[in-house]
């Protein structure tokens, strides 16, 4: 297997971007990696989306994508598995060039949300779980995590406090983050009196829809070290799946992919969870930042609400988590999240964070998943 | 002998008031709660139809039975608000309750009088020895037209009887039918809302029907009033089964039992049967019991039953009447029931 | 038209039909390919009781596109007294006084219709199991 290095990252403001449509920011995504890069160079295109046929009507867009670059030669395929379609992509590049097939494979992440409504967009968003034993009955993404964060409380006695800790942190983080949707701090009255979506989940403990992409090229190692930034080093990557519906699980509260994609992750790398200086994590909801903080292995399990509220992940904490804001505040643009958090976690590790820059990184994690976590992706990133 | 082998029946958890239907549309409430002895009607939920009513009705009738759901030979629906206009809710209750796909199944109309259209099918085909067991079932989610008087009493519920021939609970001693054409109700196709004859409803149509179907079986029997514990007549309102009953020469304590119209309302095609469900609820072994249907257009389905020792040993398998009518009630508003009910009107 | 699958998922939603494998006896709903705990392909079907417990519940306050005139409304994860957890509506009851824990029902209800001239689909929900 070849080494493999991030060598160019290629973000764009997310938010409701009414004038545009998926192929443009796609490509603008795309442009900005190759610029950062200093290459035009691309083998292999992968394309993480998770639904471009229910969100635009439009499928294909492993044609699309590079025929409105100008590259329409381009071998491209489109990689699927709901949230984490992004983070798969990313996967799926690096299984390019660690093969010898291409030796420069750009993961783009793209999904505009808002050409639907927000019914369709819940419905769509809802395909993720068990179409026929959990959508069909009327449940949600948010009452599926909601389902999640009684049991928490329940069993662990996590607190309405705790939750809004995770929303208050990641959103003082997004407010140093340029690029993210909500780039705006918010207050603990502020969760609190936002609306219920799913009890005990409120507006403000959730995701937003958003349209968004996301790009990143990776070649080898050898070939990294031609160009002109400082490459990143991906030195390991895991992947696993779960049940799809929550139901089948024996105990809701363990994220088995998310444990299991991290362990061989960790193993690839030849590290523990103690290497780790960061993580980009998938924060879909509140709770889903303190149940993965859980599955890391960073805490014990039940410990992630009173870790987030003691401060151990904020931008000065021990374990700091989601610096760029992640998807509470940057944005959730279901099939961008996973390539974008590997670009935060490049843009930190080369030291270019600006004002939410950590200090004394050497290595990072990304932890992207799909649905309640039926499918999760975990990256480990560290410079040379 | 041929008879009941299990009854079952079910009451949405929704009510409304005469009042709050009257505060709405400007109307005198005490009129319709002194004139038509009525106080309150069930609503279905938004998730209820005729269809959910007969499955969780007869699911109640077979936990009575303890029979194997596919030993049911023929399974009716009576209804005048099936879900569908062409495709039967038979077929739903019957794969509810696990009786496909060995079984005859049809949904009948007439009115209120469907479902005992449906126990006279079941019952005869039963005692011609065509099938072991039989179901029928009288279901209603019915509508009355915003406003009009049947607002205050269209209501919903469903009551199920399983028909053998061995363990029974009620034996079939006879059955009569009245019936003339005489259109003093009807809704015409495509058409929401039910029209009616106002006064023509009473004298001509109900009145006559029901005397005469009552007439006509205790001639045919030669018994009279007395000899029988309870009755049951179709309550389109609280006070038409009264009035009729005086009339016939019943008393209170024989109709009072299958009495529900005043807090339940007229659910139509379940009305008469779920009175029978709730005299058969309080029944001794050995009471002689009538039952009279009326359906508009018109007509009188008339039964004799005589209960049998085994009703004391199955009456408490399922939840009684009383209990569904009486208890956990739900009230709710005119908004919500006009949402419920599907009378707000909406953009598609 | 959603009308193919949504029939051939009937007998589960109408009468909770399980897959209970021969070998381990472990049940499933709905039905696996092969048995999650022990690989056995071999299953008899069963039908669940239709009683349980609330294993984990919550509101649904924002619906998808079809269960707008029902908000808002109960949802949870029934543990059923045979063991296979189902996720249903919680309904005929007020969702704020739903606990984990609560005794619950089957009942055959509509689930949606799909628009006012499409099929009309059923399956099963729960109620709070109170005797009625």
């Amino acid at each position: 297997m070849r080494k493999l290095a991030i060598i160019g990252i290629g973000l764009i403001k997310w938010g409701e971007l009414w004038e545009k449509s998926i192929r443009q920011i796609a490509a603008e995504a795309i442009s900005k990696c190759l610029e950062d890069a200093g290459t035009d160079r691309i083998d292999a295109m992968t394309i993480g989306n998770m639904s471009g046929g229910l969100f635009n009507g439009q499928e294909h867009l492993s044609s699309l994508i590079p025929d409105h670059l100008g590259r329409k030669n381009i071998p491209a395929m489109r990689i699927e598995s709901a949230c984490a379609s992004g983070g798969m992509a990313v996967r799926t590049a690096c299984l390019e060039v660690a093969s010898g097939f291409s030796d420069y494979a750009i993961a783009v992440g793209v999904e505009k949300m808002t050409d639907i409504s927000g019914n369709e967009a819940t419905y769509a968003l809802a395909t993720a779980a068990d179409q026929d034993y959990e959508a069909f009955h009327g449940v949600t993404f948010p009452g599926l995590y909601a389902m999640m964060a009684k049991a928490h409380m329940d069993r662990y006695g996590t607190t309405r406090d705790q939750l809004s800790s995770v929303v208050i942190k990641n959103h003082y983080n997004g407010s140093l983050n340029p690029n993210a949707q909500f780039p705006f701090k918010i207050t603990s009255d502020q969760v609190l009196k936002s609306p219920m979506v799913s009890d005990p989940l409120r507006l403000l403990d959730c995701s937003p829809i958003t349209d968004g992409a996301a790009a990143v090229l990776i070649t080898t190692l050898e070939e990294a070290k031609k160009l002109k930034k400082q490459p990143v080093f991906i030195s390991g990557i895991g992947h696993a799946s779960d049940s799809i519906a929550l139901s089948s699980r024996k105990d809701i509260l363990k994220l088995e992919a998310v444990e299991l994609s991290t362990d061989k992750a960790l193993k690839m790398a030849g590290k523990s969870i103690r290497d780790i200086d960061f993580a980009e994590v998938h924060d879909c909801f509140s709770i889903a930042e303190i149940m993965i903080l859980e599955a890391l292995g960073v805490v014990a399990p039940g410990e992630g609400g009173k870790a987030s509220s003691d401060g151990l992940t904020g931008l000065n904490g021990n374990f700091p988590v989601n610096p760029s804001g992640g998807l509470k505040s940057k944005g959730h643009p279901v099939g961008a999240t996973g390539v974008a958090q590997i670009c935060e976690a490049v843009t930190q590790l080369r030291g270019e964070a600006g004002e939410r820059q950590l200090k004394n990184i050497r290595t990072g994690l990304t932890q992207n998943m799909g649905g309640s976590a039926g499918s999760s992706v975990v990256h480990i990133l560290e410079v040379i | 002998m041929t008879g009941i082998v299990g009854y079952g029946t079910k009451i949405p958890r929704y009510r409304i008031k005469v009042e709050e239907i009257a505060k709405v549309w400007g109307a005198d409430a005490p009129t319709y709660k002194r004139g038509l002895n009525l106080n309150e009607k069930s609503v279905p939920a938004p998730d209820e139809d005729c269809a959910t009513l007969s499955v969780n009705a007869a699911l109640n009738a077979l936990k009575r039975a303890e029979i194997d759901p596919a030993d049911i030979g023929a399974v009716y629906v009576g209804s005048e608000s099936h879900p569908y206009a062409v495709k039967p809710t038979g077929t739903i209750v019957s794969e509810a309750i696990g009786a496909c796909p060995y079984v005859h199944t049809a949904d009948l109309e007439f009115a209120c009088k469907a479902g005992t259209e449906g126990m006279f099918i079941a019952l005869n085909l039963v005692k011609s020895g065509a099938v072991p067991y039989a179901l029928a079932i009288g279901a209603d989610t019915s509508q009355g037209a915003p406003g009009d008087a049947l607002e205050y009493s269209a209501a919903a519920g469903a009551a199920a009887f399983i028909m053998g021939k061995d363990n029974l609970i009620a034996e079939l001693k006879d059955t009569h039918c009245f019936m003339t054409d005489t259109p003093d109700f009807w809704r015409r196709e495509y058409k929401h809302y039910p029209e009616h004859g106002g006064r023509f409803t009473g004298a001509p149509a109900y009145f006559k029907h029901v005397t005469g179907a009552v007439d006509a079986i205790l001639g045919k029997t030669n018994m009279k009033p007395d000899d029988f514990k309870y009755v049951i007549f179709h309550q389109p309102n609280g006070k038409f089964p009264v009035l009729v009953a005086k009339k016939l020469g019943f008393t209170e304590q024989q109709y009072l039992p299958g009495l529900l119209s005043p807090t339940l309302g007229n659910t139509y095609s379940g009305s008469s049967p779920m009175g029978f469900a709730a005299t058969l609820d309080i029944a001794k072994p050995g009471d002689l019991i009538l039952l009279i249907s009326y359906g508009s257009g018109a007509g009188s389905d008339a039964f004799i039953f005589e209960t049998t020792e085994k009703i004391d040993e199955v009456r408490n398998r399922a939840p009684k009447l009383r209990t569904q009518l009486d208890e956990h009630k739900i009230y709710i508003e005119y908004g919500t029931y006009a949402k419920f009910r599907k009378k707000i009107l909406l953009p598609n | 038209m959603q009308v193919p699958r949504y029939w051939r998922e009937i007998p589960k939603r109408y009468r909770l039909e399980a897959a209970q494998c021969k070998k381990c006896l472990n049940i499933s709903f709905p039905e696996k390919f092969s048995c999650p705990e022990c690989g056995s392909r071999d299953f008899k079907t069963i039908k669940l009781s239709g009683k349980g417990k609330i294993s984990t519940h919550t509101i649904i306050r924002i619906a998808p596109e079809g269960f707008n005139d029902q908000v808002p409304y109960g949802m949870g994860i029934i543990e059923m007294d045979e063991g296979p957890r189902i996720m249903a509506q919680i309904t005929d009851c007020d969702p704020e006084k739903l606990k984990t824990g609560d005794r619950m029902i089957y009942q055959f209800r509509r689930i949606r219709e799909d628009g006012s001239t499409g099929v009309i689909m059923y399956a099963y929900k729960f109620v709070p199991d109170v005797g009625i």
